[in-house]
């Protein structure tokens, strides 16, 4: 029993009469990587917060047995105190402050309310060494780090808890390929040091590569528990445990006539709003064709979203040169509201700050950009239109809500997003820039994203999809853009596609700038 | 489902309960004084500015920010409306309008540091605080002017003609009444219609008894009002001013497109604009039509008195900040109505009001006006969490 460092035993918590755990059972070996599996709601993020006191103990029923005895935590602090500490999906460092601060933020090293910098610094040098960061300057202000190295600092600032039981909320879901994995590599670097790891994520090709067991959670309860070595814990597998059916094909066929271009642009620059002398888009040229779906991938930072969003009117970027054509026009867009008119849309990969008014409900912002062409005259407003066709998106596309009065805020990430697509369905356009549409959602609700891009396809409207997965990028475009540093590199046909091909690409690429740098 | 219904409702009409709840207590604590159509009709002329400049201050909040110079052009439009009539003989009319022109340019002013140069509100408009006085005190010497002609005072202290069907001692205005019963058919029809066609489109609509129960409720409160109106000396210019105000603002923010962009801009600003709002624009605008709001109601306030002082306004701009935050409007921006602006101003009103009448000092009026905002603010934020 004593390899057991955790057990939940018969959680069940509700929330205004809906239970969002039902009888929950978890068991975590001591020395493990323990990868908790569910689609988003399922409530893998309310057990961890019950389990690090989040909810405090009475809030819930059943009971929590750390390291043999049982466990009443009534806050985070009464967890931490036992070495269990929690990084949530949200980072939680203070950007002004230094690394070496926010490594100590909450555990200061000091005497009677006085910090002492010289040990501070001393240790903040020492265990950024575990996390490959040896080289940062402590001083720094966290914010100026790129995403994948502040989660890399949060992992610091849970080791300088004395961390037995770390539980990492997607560490990865704002990372890319690279980072991701360094990211990893790390946790399997902890877990030779002792450290227990649960780990939420919905990156399946992540768990397959370090967890040693899988729990898998559906609708608040607990479905299976597999283990490595023993089980078949292929991602296939896992995604049938998580949606309790097998999908097939995970990304849904698409059988459509793709037709003439319709969407061209031609030697598009933009540069930095806040740098006049910095070229984010360099000579971008690219066409889309009616009924076509083409991706841009690249890694994070390659200007994919900087793109899209100068060539929606102009919303980011300043000094921006070059041509687009639509249907053999070219348009000159200068704000948002020109593209709009010009029937494009484009769907952030933000959803929450740049995609949704998350404190109102779900009519008024399906019909937020559609509201002056169509769902008003002479400037008021037909409320009664407005609703008729947010009950039919509602209906159309899935949108999982009691009334379309529903606040956004409260609908899972799934469901916000499919919002916002219908937001920009209203608009009825021609030409869709969906930026990352399936980040942080489910399974599920990504395959129903995804037919709805084909519906859209099929409809003969021509479709730009970024995305930093790259399996979606191949799974879903006829035809894909590879963007680095701000400038298109390949192109590859539905033909030629494959995972090594896109990365052989931005190597040889960032190769041959490194070579021609120095 | 049901019960979650009822409660909005409850939450909706919820600051009107409380406000003839006060209105009840004060009523008990004055034996009745506050009831008396004396009083009533000093209610109307009393806060006839706050309401108007708390409807403006509304579109403020709504972009999630305030107007801290709102009193300090109340008094300096009221300042050069009064010069204009005493000292250059302008006819009044003609100074009312280019008092207005005045007011929208202050707001214009405001509105392009705010919106086309992005300087913090609560800066700009702390400026055009401390200036607007300033520039008051050197337009008026730092002396009252006054006494206004009757023509001029009619706007704050006077009445719409009146049609007495009582007696000389006893008199009753058939016009008030009139007013009344029109409303009244308005209200019940156009219910009546948006009843029909919800039924019509097939949308949920609440049960009867409560459309009926919320009818009663404002029906009678306006007949409640009318009829003391009515036995005083008749409905006041301030209270048609007042209606026709609230009116066309209530409608801007339910019914129209610019009026959904602003609630746009407070509830995720950066969501608006790349909904294609032109959130400067948005901005620039309310900060505009604060300064057009604030002219009114200097033009009610020096009327209302028969004198511009440099004094004038001084603390409005907190009146009617405070009445929006009664009101339910939230200071993240966003939420908010016209409506519950208008109740919240009428809470203070008849708070100040009912407190003078049984004798407290304007000292412990304002210790009162301080724990009202935040009561009403604490319940609302925190009845909003326990969701």
């Amino acid at each position: 029993m004593s390899d057991v460092i955790l057990e939940m035993n018969h959680i069940t918590k509700e929330f205004s009469g809906v239970k969002a755990l039902d009888d929950i059972n978890l068991k975590v070996k001591r020395g493990e990587i323990h990868a908790l599996c569910g689609e988003n709601g399922a409530g893998k993020s309310t057990l961890m917060n019950i389990l690090s006191g989040v909810y405090p103990y009475g809030s819930y029923s059943g009971e929590i047995v750390y390291n043999g005895e049982v466990c009443r935590f009534r806050n985070i602090k009464d967890s931490e105190s036992k070495g269990i500490v929690i990084i949530h999906q949200e980072l939680a460092l203070s950007p002004y402050l230094s690394i070496a601060e926010n490594v100590f933020i909450g555990n200061e090293i000091a005497k009677s309310g006085v910090i002492n910098w010289t040990k501070t610094m001393q240790k903040a040098r020492e265990m950024l060494t575990i996390v490959g960061l040896e080289n940062e300057n402590l001083n720094v202000p966290v914010g100026s780090l790129g995403v994948g190295k502040q989660q890399l600092i949060e992992i610091v600032k849970a080791l300088a808890k004395k961390v037995d039981l770390l539980i990492l909320d997607e560490p990865t879901s704002a990372l890319n390929d690279e980072e991701s994995k360094h990211l990893l590599d790390i946790i399997l670097q902890l877990k030779k040091k002792g450290i227990t790891c649960i780990l939420i994520s919905h990156k399946l090709n992540e768990i397959s590569y370090v967890a040693d067991t899988i729990t898998i959670i559906r609708d608040g309860k607990t479905i299976e528990t597999l283990e490595k070595g023993k089980d078949d814990i292929s991602e296939d597998r896992i995604i049938r445990g998580m949606v309790g059916r097998e999908i097939t094909n995970r990304y849904p066929p698409r059988d459509c006539k793709i037709g003439d271009v319709i969407f061209e642009v031609k030697n598009w620059n933009v540069y930095h709003p806040e740098d006049e002398h910095k070229r984010v888009i360099k000579d971008v040229s690219f066409y889309v064709r009616a009924g076509e779906v083409v991706g841009f991938a690249g890694l994070m930072g390659a200007g994919r979203t900087e793109l899209a969003m100068s060539l929606f009117g102009r919303a980011y970027g300043q000094k921006i040169s070059g041509q687009i054509f639509k249907n053999g026009k070219e348009l000159h867009l200068k704000t948002v509201s020109d593209a709009i008119k010009n029937k494009i849309a484009y769907v952030s990969e933000d959803r929450k700050n740049h995609g949704l008014i998350l404190i109102d409900d779900i009519k008024h912002n399906i019909s937020l950009a559609a509201l002056r062409d169509y769902f008003s005259e002479r400037g008021v407003i037909n409320q009664y239109e407005e609703i008729l066709s947010a009950n039919e998106y509602k209906k159309k596309i899935g949108i999982k809500a009691k009334t379309v009065e529903q606040q956004v805020g409260a609908l899972s990430g799934g469901n916000q997003q499919k919002v916002v697509l219908a937001k920009w369905m209203v608009t009825e356009p021609d030409i869709l820039i969906l930026d990352e549409p399936t980040r942080g959602i489910d399974v599920g609700a990504k395959y129903e994203v995804h037919c709805i891009i084909n519906d859209l396809a099929k409809a003969g409207k021509g479709i730009i999809f970024i995305s930093s997965e790259m399996p979606e990028i191949i799974g879903m475009c006829d035809r894909v853009y590879i963007l680095n540093e701000g400038e298109i590199i390949g192109e590859l046909t539905k033909e030629e596609l494959s995972q090594e091909k896109i990365m052989k690409y931005i190597i040889s690429h960032q190769g041959r700038r490194k070579h021609n740098g120095k | 489902m049901e019960s979650k219904k009822i409660n909005l409702d409850m939450k909706k009409y919820g600051m009107i309960l409380a406000m003839i709840a006060i209105f009840i207590v004060f009523n008990i604590l004055s034996g009745g004084k506050n009831a008396t159509p004396m009083n009533i009709n000093n209610l109307v002329m009393q806060n006839g500015y706050v309401v108007i400049l708390a409807t403006g201050m509304l579109l403020c909040t709504l972009t999630g920010n305030i107007d801290l110079g709102v009193g300090s052009i109340v008094a300096l439009t009221g300042a050069i409306c009064a010069i204009m009539v005493l000292d250059y003989n302008i006819p009044v009319p003609v100074a009312f309008l280019i008092v207005i022109v005045v007011g929208l340019l202050c707001g214009m002013f405001a509105g392009f540091f705010i919106a086309f140069l992005d300087i913090p509100p609560f800066i700009v408009t702390l400026a055009t605080m401390l200036m607007g006085r300033g520039l008051t005190y050197v337009a008026l010497k730092a002396q009252t002017k006054g006494p206004l002609p009757n023509s001029y005072t009619m706007v704050g202290a006077g009445y719409l003609p009146t049609i007495n069907i009582g007696t000389s001692d006893a008199p009753v205005d058939l016009l008030s009444i009139l007013v009344a019963a029109v409303a009244s058919v308005f209200i019940i029809l156009s219910e009546f219609k948006s009843y029909r066609t919800k039924r019509k489109y097939g949308f949920d609509v609440n049960p009867l008894w409560q459309i009926a129960i919320k009818d009663a409720v404002i029906l009678a409160i306006l007949w409640f009002f009318m009829i003391k109106l009515a036995t005083y000396r008749g409905m006041p210019i301030v209270l048609l001013l007042m209606a026709i105000i609230v009116g066309i603002y209530h409608f801007i923010t339910t019914k129209t497109v610019a009026g959904r962009h602003i609630y746009a801009l407070g509830g995720n600003a950066k969501a608006a604009r790349l909904s294609g709002i032109n959130t400067r624009k948005v901005f620039f605008w309310v900060y505009t039509n604060m300064g057009l709001l604030s002219a009114i109601a200097g033009i009610v306030l020096s009327a209302r008195n028969a004198s511009a002082t440099p004094k004038a306004g001084d603390g409005f701009e907190m009146d009617a900040i405070a009445s929006c935050y009664i009101g339910g409007a939230a200071t993240s921006g966003g939420i908010g109505t016209i409506i519950g602006a208008v109740v919240g101003a009428l809470i203070m009103g008849i708070l100040n009001n009912g407190m003078s009448l049984i004798g407290w000092s304007t000292d412990i009026q304002k210790v009162v006006k301080g724990l009202v905002l935040l009561g009403a603010v604490t319940v609302d934020l925190v009845s909003k969490r326990k969701k």
